[in-house]
This record gives C-alpha cells, sequence and structure tokens, in this order.
C-alpha cells in the first residue's frame, strides 16, 4: 500500500523535474552565446539524471543506477567535447591564461 | 501516471528533434542532439529496455554527439558556402513530398501489425538456461546470434580501415588528428587525470555485469573508448600512431578470438560457432574479454580519424 | 520502519524539487551566461543530492545505495570541471567579440 504511494511520489517528483528540464533546455538551446548552448548537455547532467534515478526507482528496474553512472560519465564526455571543438574552431588550443 | 511522463517525453522529443533540423547554426543543432539522445535514454528506460537504454546514453548520446561536434567543428569554414546555396522551390516540393510518402507508410505499417505479434521470445527464454548467462540480451548476442556479433566486429574493423584511408598518401601509419598543446593549469587536464581511472573502472564493472544484467561488452567498450578519448582530446598523451603493431594486434584479436573459438566450436559441437555442453558460459567470457579492448580501440580510432601527421621514422 | 524511509525520502524529493525550480528559475531570470551557470551547477547538483539522498532508503541492496552516491559524486566531480571549461569558454568568445 504504502509503496504505491512512494511510486507515484516518485513519479510526480519525476515529471515536475523533467518539465524544470524542459524550461530549462528551453532557455538554453536560445542562449545567445555559444557557452549557453553548451550548458545543454550540462543541463542533462544532472536533471536528467535526477529524472532517470527517479522513473527507474518507481517502476522497480534495478539496474537503472547502471544507466546512470554511464550517462553521468558520458555527459561529462560530451560537455568535454564541446568545448574542445570550440577552442579549436576559434584557433586556440595553447594554455589558458590564469589558474 | 507513468503514461503522463510518456507524453511529456515525447513531446520533449518532437521539440527537440523539430528545433534541430531547423536551427541554422550547426553547432546549436548539435547542442540540441545530444539532450535529445540523453531524452531517448530516458524513453527506453520506461520503455524498460534497459541495454538499449544503456547503449543509446552510451553510442547516441555520448560517442556520436562528440562525432557530430567535431564534424561540425571541421566543417565550419565551409558552413557559409554550404548555406547559401538554397535549394530552389521544385527540390523543396519533391523533399516534402518523399518525406510525407515515407512517414505515411511507416504510419500504415505500424497500424497494421498483427496484433500478436510473431515472436520467437518464449522459445529463447526456454533455451536460456543453457547458454549459462542470465541476461536474455548476451544471451542472445552471444549465443544464438553470435554470427551477427562476429561479422559486426569485422564491419567495425572495415570502418576504422575505411577511415585510415581518408589519411594523405605521406601520413600512411601516422598519428591521428591535430597536435594538442597542453598547459600546466587547464582544467580539462585535471580532468583527464581524475576520470579516466573512475571511468575504466566503471566501464569494466558494466562489461561484467553484462552476463546477468543489462550491460556487457558494447556498453563498457564505449565507456573506456570515451576515457582514452577525453586523455586525447586533453593532450596529456597523444593519439599513437596508427602502425604501431600492438595498436593493431589489439584491434584483430577480439574478431580472431572469436572466429577460432567458432572453428573450434565447429569441430567439437559440430556446428560454427555452436558452444560445447556446459562450457557455453566460460566460451562466452572469453569471447567477450577479447572482444572488450578491440571495441574500444576501434571506437577510439573510429572517433579520432585518419592520420593527420606523418610518423618519423622508427 | 518501513513509514519513516518513506517520509524521509519525501522529505528529501520535496527539497530536490525545490532546489530544481531554483536552478531552472536561475536559468531563466539571471542575466548573463556566468550568473546563469552558477544556477546550473549549483542548483541543479545540489537537487540531484537531495534527490539521490531521498532514493537511498529506497533501494534495495547496499551495492544499489552505494552505487547511487557513486553516481552523486561524480556528476559532482565532473559538473565542477566542466562548469569552469565553459566559463572559459565563455571568456574566450567575449574577447573575440
Amino acid at each position: 500500500m504504502a509503496d504505491v504511494l512512494i511510486a507515484d511520489v516518485l513519479i510526480a517528483v519525476c515529471a515536475l523535474v523533467l518539465l524544470m528540464v524542459a524550461v530549462g533546455l528551453l532557455s538554453v538551446l536560445r542562449g545567445p552565446t555559444r557557452a549557453d548552448r553548451m550548458m545543454a548537455a550540462q543541463l542533462f547532467g544532472t536533471g536528467g539524471i535526477a529524472a532517470l534515478l527517479l522513473v527507474g526507482t518507481a517502476s522497480g528496474v534495478d539496474s537503472v543506477v547502471d544507466v546512470a553512472l554511464t550517462l553521468a560519465v558520458l555527459a561529462a564526455f560530451a560537455s568535454v567535447a564541446f568545448v574542445k571543438a570550440d577552442r579549436q574552431s576559434e584557433g586556440d588550443t595553447a594554455n589558458e591564461e590564469g589558474t | 501516471m507513468i503514461s503522463a511522463i510518456s507524453v511529456g517525453i515525447g513531446i520533449l522529443l518532437l521539440a527537440l528533434a523539430l528545433w534541430t533540423v531547423v536551427v541554422r547554426d550547426t553547432f546549436a543543432a548539435v547542442a540540441g542532439f545530444i539532450p535529445y539522445g540523453l531524452l531517448l535514454t530516458l524513453a527506453w528506460l520506461v520503455l524498460r529496455a534497459v541495454d538499449v537504454a544503456l547503449t543509446e546514453a552510451a553510442i547516441g548520446a555520448g560517442l556520436t554527439g562528440a562525432l557530430l561536434i567535431r564534424a561540425a567543428s571541421r566543417l565550419h569554414p565551409a558552413e557559409a558556402a554550404a548555406q547559401a546555396e538554397a535549394p530552389g522551390p521544385a527540390t523543396r516540393v519533391a523533399a516534402g513530398v518523399a518525406a510525407t510518402a515515407v512517414a505515411a507508410v511507416i504510419a500504415v505499417c505500424l497500424l497494421r501489425l498483427p496484433d500478436p505479434a510473431p515472436t520467437l521470445a518464449p522459445e529463447v527464454a526456454r533455451h536460456i538456461p543453457a547458454t549459462g548467462v542470465g541476461n536474455p540480451i548476451t544471451a542472445v548476442l552471444l549465443s544464438f546470434r553470435a554470427i551477427d556479433t562476429l561479422l559486426e566486429a569485422i564491419v567495425l574493423l572495415f570502418g576504422v580501415v575505411g577511415v585510415w584511408s581518408l589519411a594523405p598518401d605521406r601520413c600512411w601509419g601516422g598519428r591521428p588528428g591535430l597536435a594538442q598543446a597542453v598547459g600546466p593549469n587547464d582544467i580539462l587536464v585535471y580532468l583527464a587525470r581524475v576520470l579516466p581511472p573512475i571511468g575504466v573502472v566503471i566501464g569494466i564493472y558494466i562489461f561484467w555485469a553484462g552476463a546477468d544484467h543489462p550491460g556487457g561488452k558494447f556498453q563498457g567498450a564505449t565507456v573506456i573508448a570515451a576515457m582514452w578519448l577525453l586523455v586525447m582530446m586533453s593532450g596529456l598523451r597523444d593519439a599513437p600512431p596508427v602502425s604501431r603493431r600492438w595498436l593493431r594486434v589489439v584491434l584483430v584479436l577480439g574478431p580472431a578470438v572469436f572466429i577460432a573459438l567458432g572453428l573450434l566450436g565447429a569441430l567439437t559441437a559440430g556446428a560454427f560457432l555452436a558452444y560445447p555442453d556446459g562450457w557455453a558460459k566460460l566460451w562466452i567470457i572469453v569471447i567477450e574479454a577479447a572482444l572488450l579492448p578491440s571495441l574500444a580501440v576501434t571506437l577510439v580510432l573510429l572517433m579520432v580519424g585518419p592520420p593527420q601527421r606523418p610518423e618519423v621514422g622508427p | 520502519m518501513k513509514t519513516a524511509a518513506d517520509v524521509f525520502t519525501i522529505v528529501a524529493m520535496l527539497g530536490g524539487l525545490f532546489f530544481f525550480v531554483a536552478g531552472t528559475l536561475g536559468l531563466l531570470r539571471f542575466p548573463d551566461t556566468y550568473t546563469r551557470l552558477h544556477a546550473l551547477t549549483k542548483a541543479d547538483n545540489l537537487g540531484l543530492g537531495m534527490v539521490v539522498v531521498g532514493l537511498l532508503p529506497q533501494a534495495g541492496h547496499l551495492v544499489v545505495a552505494l552505487k547511487l552516491i557513486v553516481v552523486w559524486l561524480l556528476v559532482m566531480l565532473t559538473s565542477s570541471d566542466v562548469s569552469q571549461l565553459i566559463a572559459r569558454a565563455a571568456r574566450r568568445q567575449e574577447k573575440e567579440s
């Protein structure tokens, strides 16, 4: 009985988190500069993983944590690829100033 | 309750897809493609296809996104010229009609699918214990349809050779990619030092878990490949020249072991890629362990591109 | 015991939701890239952290709970790094134009 309630709460929270991610995507993808758009992958790296964990736990899928692990590593990799491509297209592969 | 989430994911997917197609700047399009891939991971999870979700997260979002953004940045100088050539109205109408026709055919086929769908799943489920692995996906990929997995590994190898063939003659056998300069205070170098050990452990864990839980060599290899790519992108280590012997041995090791065990199966169990009774799990583990490094190296080489710097003498 | 765990989960979820909403609000309302980056990395990460903490009692196995914590730590490590990289990229783009 309580299990159903918890599952419903998790799903509701997941829906709201997804809503926040959607709204965030809207704002970030329109963003005037390239750096704004790079934040899209980051947004999913946090909000998306939260939604993933919530939906997985509510549906009783045990291995959702493995998917979350993979997602965390590869979202970071994709973000780095973005930054790298931006650096290269501006012709700047040397060290950054400051620490 | 879950259907509300499914609907939400569906709407968001469509919106993102539309945006990716419509937006003018390639960088922005790829920036929209990566969340699209990650959202698909969520969709697969809601459909309870966890192995597919893992693969989508690894390949669909991570590697493909990185591949696209590198391609976009290489094509950047030519982008303005490409956008200036606008197709005429006749071409646009023809493209629209063709796209609508394809969509209509797919929709009709989907609506007329037979209702108890013809499936081999009960048969497969009956024979899974004979393979010794608990994960039905692994059982299908490495036992019932092992020939498909073998051919896929060989096709990837051909892909690598195809990518290498794009190198200019003088660079054949040289190092892929451009040289990266490393600044000592660069944050990227810090990440490339700290993340790969963790990532490699996660990759090997996912490969190992694939026997009885969702996972497997392909997703594990992708995570490991992403970590090596991170090290190369940060400039910490240079890409190895593709003429190196160890590189080529590792590339070929996986398919070679697979074929060798297949022939051994032909001798001992009567058919190519048949496993003798009771040995199935061990053979599957050996094949997967051999394929893991091969796949990782293959994916890295596919991502990093053809050799662009000639290798100076030995 | 089960109800205590459930109450803890619900409270943590609400906390996490609050931070997610705050982060998205910041993303929408803050004026420039740097401040938006702050909102995104700090608030959303805290939201994820509270969600993970809330899911810990619901985990079936100890191993699953440990993996959940690893996910959270991993996301904290990578997002702090990536946000620095994005900020430097933004600064570089500012200098170009």
